[in-house]
């Protein structure tokens, strides 16, 4: 699992959550693979992103890399900066460990790189 | 024209893809085949260059065929969700077999729990959604409506084409606007015991949705 799939999932659908986000990460197996760098596509999605919750997530799993803790200025025309949102959106894969709902703690399994977030149905 | 590598060499990547071991009937779990997801996928990016450089979703990926030959014609990421926890099992083995690092996969119910934050996040949605042809009437039209939801943009898909006006008209009532690109036939091997016949062919509409 990704960090811009991480930056996306709730818990929201549990019946007794509100808001269900950001998703807490225990990671017991993170890797690093290189991904094509294509800069129009990360100046895109950074208006999508929730920065702070990028940068949590990249600190909790020690793999922060320099990532800047504030989206910059111009951030289109900054290559550097860019690359490591590139970085740190798409070449961090968690292969094992889980997702914690901030609500209730409810844990959710990430196997072979998969989160699962499958509820039973008294959750929902 | 969009840059796009050669349909025949999608076709062979595809090929490669392994399929589910044990299909379920309840989640109508039907390989799309190569032949036809090779086409599917090229038109999508040569004709409307709507998969190299954007963030594509994949609805009921299954074993990932159509995943994984968007993550080959350069998706900046393709993310597939899927229920089935065997058919992700077969996803991550052929996601490894083909070597692609674009790619990312969520375990959940399309229909029930798709996390929110997702809405309008990508660009493109790809997916063969179940047909509804198996006690879960008008699930694919369920799959359209979230697919609808999650695009900024488009959504391609397949449907019976017995059911083309009412696909139109759902679509149009969800605020897209749904053309037919293609008419096709949908070569369906007899995966389950049911079915008598050695291969049925099922017509199928290839549609385009643009997202107002």
């Amino acid at each position: 699992m990704k960090l811009l799939t991480h930056n996306m999932l709730t818990s929201k659908c549990m019946k007794v959550v509100t808001v269900g986000y950001p998703l807490g990460i225990n990671a017991s197996d993170v890797r690093v693979s290189e991904v094509d760098f294509n800069p129009d596509f990360v100046a895109k999605i950074i208006p999508k992103v929730d920065w702070n919750v990028l940068y949590n997530a990249a600190q909790s799993i020690g793999q922060l890399e320099g990532l800047p803790k504030d989206v910059v200025e111009n951030y289109e025309n900054d290559h550097e900066f860019l690359k490591k949102a590139h970085h740190a959106l798409l070449e961090i894969d968690i292969i094992n460990g889980e997702l914690i709902c901030p609500e209730t703690g409810r844990k959710f399994p990430i196997n072979n790189g998969i989160p699962n977030l499958l509820l039973n149905e008294d959750e929902v | 024209m969009w840059p796009c590598v050669k349909l025949r060499l999608l076709e062979e990547r595809l090929q490669c893809i392994s399929s589910f071991e044990k299909p379920k009937i309840l989640l109508e779990q039907y390989v799309t085949p190569p032949h036809l997801g090779a086409h599917m996928l090229y038109t999508v990016q040569s004709q409307y260059g709507d998969i190299g450089g954007k963030f594509v979703a994949d609805l009921g990926c299954g074993c990932g065929a159509l995943s994984i030959g968007a993550a080959v014609l350069d998706a900046s990421l393709v993310v597939g969700f899927e229920i089935d926890e065997d058919a992700l099992g077969t996803f991550q083995e052929n996601v490894e077999d083909q070597d692609v690092g674009n790619i990312d996969c969520v375990q959940c119910d399309v229909v029930k729990m798709m996390p929110n934050r997702f809405h309008k996040t990508f660009d493109t949605v790809i997916m063969n959604p179940p047909f509804g042809t198996k006690h879960n009437s008008g699930i694919d039209m369920k799959f359209l409506e979230v697919a609808l939801r999650l695009s900024n943009h488009v959504v391609y898909s397949l449907h019976k084409t017995s059911t083309r006006s009412h696909v139109l008209k759902v679509a149009e009532s969800l605020g897209a606007k749904g053309e037919v690109l293609a008419e096709l036939r949908y070569d369906l091997p007899s995966t389950y015991k049911f079915h008598k016949k050695k291969s049925v062919d099922i017509e199928v509409d290839f549609f385009r949705f643009v997202v107002k």
